[in-house]
């Protein structure tokens, strides 16, 4: 983890609303695990006392990015930056997918939303092939597919207006692989994108006795541990239960950590 | 001592600081969430987040909302508890030459007393504040920190169970601020802290309903620091203990004003969220003031406002 001025080197739309900020970081993006996050401080921002959390989809060599949509006033003033302008980073932050599990799982990853941003590394680095799954609300909101076939992984496509791939939500089409089963490997997953669809894999996942890793959004604070503001509620050893924090301990939990009741 | 490197030691009642900046309780973590962004040895002091006896929960999320120039923090004080505090944390800040200050609260005057007897048992603690903003539960929930003679009550309590420097913290409520101020000092305060949160709500318009899990909280940031300079001013008029400034630190110039004020030290709380090093900034921001201003101690800069 470093606190980092990091030089601005592109900045571009990259569809489905999105935008595509890549920056020159040579202290934190050779550390970067897939899964884990960088904290942003938005400059011009003057009235702002938090920084904004946003995973990073690339880093290689020196170099990392992220995809983020403008969805409130910090966002807002991301977008108005231009190449060559520096902003500054803490990261990475937060306990990303593990990639270590056993070469006989098929990883399959489910997004929706920003996901695809979090877990293209996964897909990237994993030494073995998997699939996507991919869901939103119409053909505009899906994100980096083309990231993911050119990497030869096969996509999936839901959308609820059926505007592209099958209509209906990203589980229905899951599901009807499941169903299939044709497939002859264990499966992993590995979700990123809003708590229904999370709560739905790890649902999944445990009903099949399958391994399924889960990248939470919290609402976040300091980004480091020190705050206690982006606690998840997840199962204490003992039985009970226990506010544990997504920045440190997270983003990303196994699905049988979490205690889905009375949340999201 | 050169011309050239202002004296900044301070003696904080018995606290012995190599500056006076320290991180603020519940903005720091324990010590270690820093520690890779932050050398803790050029802190002045290190407030711990609130400790009690026994581990607490803390309150159901949203816990912070972002204002203009500002945080509301419902946080709801969740910690490891004493035990879990002194095996999981103490050995890691035992390494460091930094002053540790903990933060400690109870809900009873009784659980105030035990949970400073057991940390002043441990090596390695240099002093207690006393966040007396939580609700006393035996009493019909009246805050400890606004309700006067139940203030001196767990102030005594808790000073006949320890002789480490003891620092409570204060209310923002101008109306009592002096009261309380010489209620701390009469009872063997050997300073006092201000300001902690300021009581405060956020409300999404679009439900109807209060943004924070806990309803409300307390607000922290740019936002209240003219607020805590009145109060450290008035409290600075009404004791002879060294006081704490503190509320939405987060330059040098923020901290000289506090100074100025009255204030011996001064903590960074809220601005360590956007800017981890702000205590380090204002500390190296400070000594170049008291050069440009031919001051060879920071002492010589408390109180020393001019009307
Ligand atoms: C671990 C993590 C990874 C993320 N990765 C991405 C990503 O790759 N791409 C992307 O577009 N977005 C991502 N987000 C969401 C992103 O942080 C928010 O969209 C952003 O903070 C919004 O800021 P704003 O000022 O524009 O919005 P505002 O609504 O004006 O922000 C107000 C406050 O709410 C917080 N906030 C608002 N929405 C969210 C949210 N969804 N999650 C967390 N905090 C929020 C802000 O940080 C700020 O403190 C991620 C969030 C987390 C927790
Ligand atoms: C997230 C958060 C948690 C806090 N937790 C505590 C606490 O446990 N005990 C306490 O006495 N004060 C706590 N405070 C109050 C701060 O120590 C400080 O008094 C207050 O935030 C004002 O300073 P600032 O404006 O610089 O943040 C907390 C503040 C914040 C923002
Ligand atoms: S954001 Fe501060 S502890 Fe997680």
């Amino acid at each position: 983890m470093q606190l980092e001025t990091v030089l601005i080197l592109e900045h571009r739309d990259y569809g489905a609303g999105y935008r595509l900020l890549k920056v020159a970081a040579p202290g934190i993006a050779p550390q970067v695990q897939p899964g884990q996050f960088v904290h942003v401080r938005v400059p011009r921002l003057n009235d702002a006392v938090l920084r904004r959390p946003f995973s990073v989809f690339q880093a290689q060599a020196d170099t990392l990015s992220i995809l983020y949509k403008t969805v409130g006033r910090g966002t807002a003033a991301l977008a108005a930056l231009a190449a060559g302008q520096t902003v500054g980073l803490i990261g990475p932050l937060g306990h990303g997918f593990p990639l270590d599990g056993p070469a006989e799982r098929v990883p399959v990853l489910v997004a929706g939303g920003y996901g695809m941003a979090a877990l293209y590394l996964v897909a990237q680095r994993l030494p073995r092939q998997g699939m996507v799954f991919v869901g939103g609300c119409s053909a505009q909101d899906i994100l980096g597919i083309e990231d993911f076939t050119a990497l030869g992984w096969p996509a999936h496509i839901a959308t609820e207006d059926g505007t592209r791939g099958v209509r209906g939500l990203v589980t229905d089409v899951l599901d009807a692989w499941l169903g299939e089963g044709r497939q002859s490997r264990t499966p992993e997953f590995f979700a990123c994108g809003p708590n229904g669809m999370l709560q739905a894999v790890g649902d999944r996942a445990q009903a099949g006795g399958w391994t399924a890793w889960l990248s939470v959004d919290r609402h976040m604070g300091c980004g480091v541990g020190a705050c206690l503001t982006c606690v998840v509620k997840c199962k204490a050893p003992d039985g009970d239960w226990v506010w544990v924090r997504s920045c440190k301990e997270g983003p990303v939990f196994e699905c049988r950590q979490i205690q889905w009741e009375e949340e999201s | 001592m050169s011309l050239n490197s202002p004296d900044l030691s301070v003696n904080l009642g018995g606290v012995r600081m190599k500056n006076p900046v320290m991180v603020a309780s519940g903005t720091f973590g324990y010590g270690p969430e820093y520690a890779d962004l932050v050398d803790l040895n050029r802190l002045g002091a290190l407030v711990v987040k609130g400790i009690s006896l026994e581990p607490w929960r803390g309150n159901p999320p949203p816990r912070t909302v972002e204002v203009a120039s500002g945080l509301i923090n419902a946080i709801g004080l969740q910690n490891p508890g004493a035990e879990g505090f002194l095996r999981d944390y103490l050995p890691f800040l035992r390494q460091f030459d930094v002053p540790v200050i903990v933060n400690i609260w109870g809900r009873t005057v009784e659980e105030y007393a035990a949970v400073a007897e057991r940390l002043s048992a441990a090596d390695g603690l240099t002093a207690l504040e006393l966040n007396v903003s939580c609700p006393n539960v035996k009493e019909g929930r009246t805050a400890f920190g606004t309700n006067l003679p139940m203030f001196r009550r767990v102030l005594a309590a808790v000073r006949l169970k320890t002789r480490l420097p003891l620092i409570p913290k204060l209310a923002p409520d101008l109306s009592q601020i002096k009261a309380f101020a010489q209620a701390a000092e009469e009872e063997g305060a050997d300073a006092i802290s201000l300001i902690n949160s300021i009581p405060a709500l956020a409300i999404d318009i679009e439900t109807r309903r209060p943004v924070l899990g806990n309803r409300t909280g307390g607000l922290s940031g740019p936002a209240i620091k003219p607020i805590a300079l009145k109060l450290v001013w008035e409290a600075a008029q009404a004791v002879r203990i060294p006081i704490v400034g503190m509320g939405g630190i987060a330059s040098a110039a923020d901290a000289v004003e506090f100074i100025i004020a009255g204030a011996s030290a001064v903590a960074i709380g809220t601005a360590n969220f956007s800017e981890p090093t702000t205590a380090l900034t204002v500390m190296d921001g400070l000594r170049e003031y008291l050069i440009r201003h031919n001051l060879g101690t920071v002492k010589e800069l408390v109180g020393a406002l001019r009307c």
